[in-house]
């Protein structure tokens, strides 16, 4: 019986029954990174330097170094990032439960409201409406929020700073409390630069979204891709970061499987 | 009369560019006295301590009284023309190029007579005239007179342009266009009669005052240019690095914190990665084609410009991680110097003392002012010298050094 229903994901995956969807943004030098006031400490951007390329250096083989800090590119976050989880069981990416890794997404389209205003701020109201049309958000679901954000391409536009900061889309404080307190989510995921809106700095607590996460022992992800490609439900996330001692977060690949006659495309 | 140096004629792209030569570059260790000078733009002989006399050329033992107590003072250079010679035929390459060349015989007011470069503003002899050590193509003293006062365009003659790495009908690299200094050197070189001037920005999110006003300047052009990514580094070279006549590289990362004042060393590694390896990455990609450029006809490539800080010299501990990270640049500057000199492209390296900018903000003024360091700088490309140290504190520092470094480290040390 359980080997069968392995069995049957295989077959699934190899009949093209279940799609296989990379929400993953390419890691590369220009892949903008969070912007924090200079005097802070700063999270690296992703860099590369050829090791060798079939020549002096290495005659045969073709490698790179990389440096980039846990929160560079799509990553995870992990509930010890932010104080109010500093002090949860299992918080770091080594130690948190590895079946976590493997759950179900739902996927809050807030395209059309999000390309309306860049501050564009998810509530409960809007939840409830999303919950009306498509069922209950299930526990231990990842929610993501699609923004169709990662379509700006353009670096300036995804980050979108004015003199007064960042406006990106994210969601608003009582969203983050419902969907801990009242939906048990896993975790929240995001096309944008942080789970967090642009101007959550200013909320009351400030980033509400890693804050009240991270607090119960929740999971973030950022720089999603291809969240159009996703169905408002049935979708699997695995998305396991490095297992780095006592890490905050870590880049990573994340996938998505899709039902074939689910999928966007 | 110097005709005005007109903008240079599109080169004809079927020629061959003409490899670069350079004017004999040997030197006793005495007479490099004189280039140690010479790059700060100074002209000094050596005078006897013993009996006053003035050396030329430069030597061991007093040419009057044969004391060994010879020390390098400054020299106004006024004196007279006594004779002339157009050469027509160098044994050298470098003189063979240039040919007819003119030189002279200067009585100095001091004393010697020296064998000059003659501009060819200067009346033909007797005539009164002033003599200048310069540096040549070798990056070598070399004595130039000039006309007693100064003529109109004076600085196009053809044989003082070899010393010289004047911006003007020349295309320019500013490497960092975000910050006040980087937007001074701008529209210094718009001023100067540049070209153009490439601009260059990182993280182009993180919009900077001022920049959009720099794009809106005909002259000028904005190009993506991050010295902390090989990569971006690499793509601004392939695009304009063989276009590139003067590169000035103004970009750096400043913190200021001594060792203990800051946890970890995420900032000094900021620091380094842009102001040391940020140096190493723009010269491997774009020193290649500025060599190879040296004697690319009126407007060839002609200048490599770090701006460093006079923190290189002695450590500031308050900004003690951009002080070590500034000294590991200058290093790299002294290598990049010995490597481009069969070029003729002049490294010239600036050692500004603080600069009014926020992270200078709880320094003591005095302070540069980003627009007076700009103009220094195009100063320093049209006189020659590559050695500059702008400002009250830069020369200060600049003297105390020279005296005595201990005392110097113990006197920034509080
Ligand atoms: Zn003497």
């Amino acid at each position: 019986m359980s080997a069968s229903v392995l069995s049957d994901l295989v077959s699934g995956l190899a009949a093209g029954r279940i799609r296989v969807i990379d929400l993953t943004r390419t890691l590369a030098p220009e892949l903008p990174q969070i912007v924090l006031p200079p005097e802070l400490g700063q999270c690296w951007p992703f860099r590369i330097e050829e090791v060798s390329r079939y020549d002096e250096r290495g005659p045969a083989w073709y490698w790179n170094n990389f440096s980039c800090g846990e929160h560079t590119g799509t990553h995870f976050d992990a509930p010890i990032h932010w104080v109010s989880g500093r002090d949860l069981p299992g918080n770091s990416v080594d130690t948190l439960p590895v079946e976590h890794l493997v759950a179900p997404a739902c996927v809050v389209d807030c395209s059309a409201e999000a390309a309306a205003d860049a501050d564009f701020l998810l509530t409960v109201d809007f939840l409830r409406a999303w919950e009306a049309r498509h069922g209950r958000i299930p526990p231990r679901a990842w929610v993501l929020m699609r923004t169709d954000w990662s379509k700006r391409t353009d670096p300036v536009a995804y980050q979108n700073f004015d003199e007064s900061g960042q406006h990106t889309p994210g969601p608003d404080v009582e969203a983050v409390k419902f969907l801990v307190h009242e939906r048990d989510v896993l975790g929240f995921g995001s096309e944008a630069i942080g789970t967090d809106a642009g101007q959550a700095a200013h909320f009351r607590p400030p980033y509400p979204c890693h804050y009240f996460m991270h607090g119960s022992g929740r999971y973030g992800l950022q720089c999603l891709t291809n969240l159009d490609r996703l169905p408002p439900t049935g979708a699997v996330l695995i998305c396991p970061p490095l297992k780095i001692r006592q890490g905050s977060g870590s880049p990573l690949r994340v996938l998505a499987l899709v039902a074939a006659d689910a999928a966007g495309v | 009369m110097t005709a005005p140096l007109e903008r240079p004629r599109r080169k004809n792209p079927v020629l061959r560019t003409r490899l670069p030569t350079t004017p004999p570059a040997a030197r006793s260790r005495v007479a490099l006295g004189l280039t140690a000078a010479a790059a700060l733009g100074r002209f000094e002989l050596q005078v006897c301590r013993d009996c006053g006399a003035v050396q030329y050329p430069p030597r061991e033992a007093c040419h009057a009284c044969l004391s060994e107590r010879l020390d390098w003072r400054a020299q106004d250079g006024a004196g007279e023309l006594l004779a002339e010679t157009v050469l027509h035929h160098g044994l050298e390459l470098y003189y063979r190029e240039r040919v007819p060349w003119r030189i002279g015989t200067v009585r100095l007011d001091c004393g010697p007579a020296v064998v000059a470069h003659l501009h060819g503003d200067c009346p033909a002899p007797p005539a009164r005239v002033r003599v200048r050590a310069c540096l040549d193509r070798a990056g070598q003293a070399a004595l130039f007179a000039i006309p007693e006062k100064d003529t109109p365009s004076m600085a196009d003659d053809r044989q003082l342009r070899e010393m010289t790495c004047d911006p003007q009908h020349r295309k320019i690299l500013v490497t960092d266009g975000k910050t006040a200094l980087g937007q001074a050197l701008v529209r210094a070189f718009v001023a100067a009669g540049a070209e153009l001037v490439w601009v260059g920005h990182a993280e182009p999110w993180k919009r900077a005052p001022g920049l959009d006003a720099l794009a809106a300047l005909p002259q000028s052009t904005l190009v993506p240019l991050d010295l902390t990514d090989a990569r971006s580094v690499e793509n601004l070279a392939a695009a304009i690095g063989g276009k590139v006549d003067i590169l000035v590289n103004n970009a750096e990362h400043h913190r200021t914190f001594g060792i203990e004042a800051r946890r970890g060393i995420d900032a000094a590694r900021a620091e380094m990665d842009v102001n040391y390896f940020g140096l190493l990455r723009l010269a491997q990609a774009f020193a290649p084609a500025l060599r190879a450029r040296g004697a690319d006809g009126a407007a060839s490539a002609a200048a490599w410009v770090n701006v460093l800080s006079i923190f290189a010299l002695a450590n500031f501990p308050p900004h003690g991680t951009y002080s070590a990270s500034k000294a590991a640049a200058h290093s790299a500057a002294q290598c990049l110097r010995a490597e481009m000199r069969g070029s003729g492209v002049r490294v010239v390296n600036v050692f500004p003392g603080p600069i009014d900018d926020e992270w200078n903000q709880l320094l003591l003024p005095p302070k540069l002012a980003p627009g007076g360091l700009a103009n220094a700088i195009v100063a320093a490309l049209r006189s020659g010298v590559e050695d500059v140290y702008p400002g009250d504190v830069a020369q200060d520092w600049l003297a105390r050094w020279r005296d005595n470094p201990k005392a110097l480290e113990r006197e920034v040390a509080g």
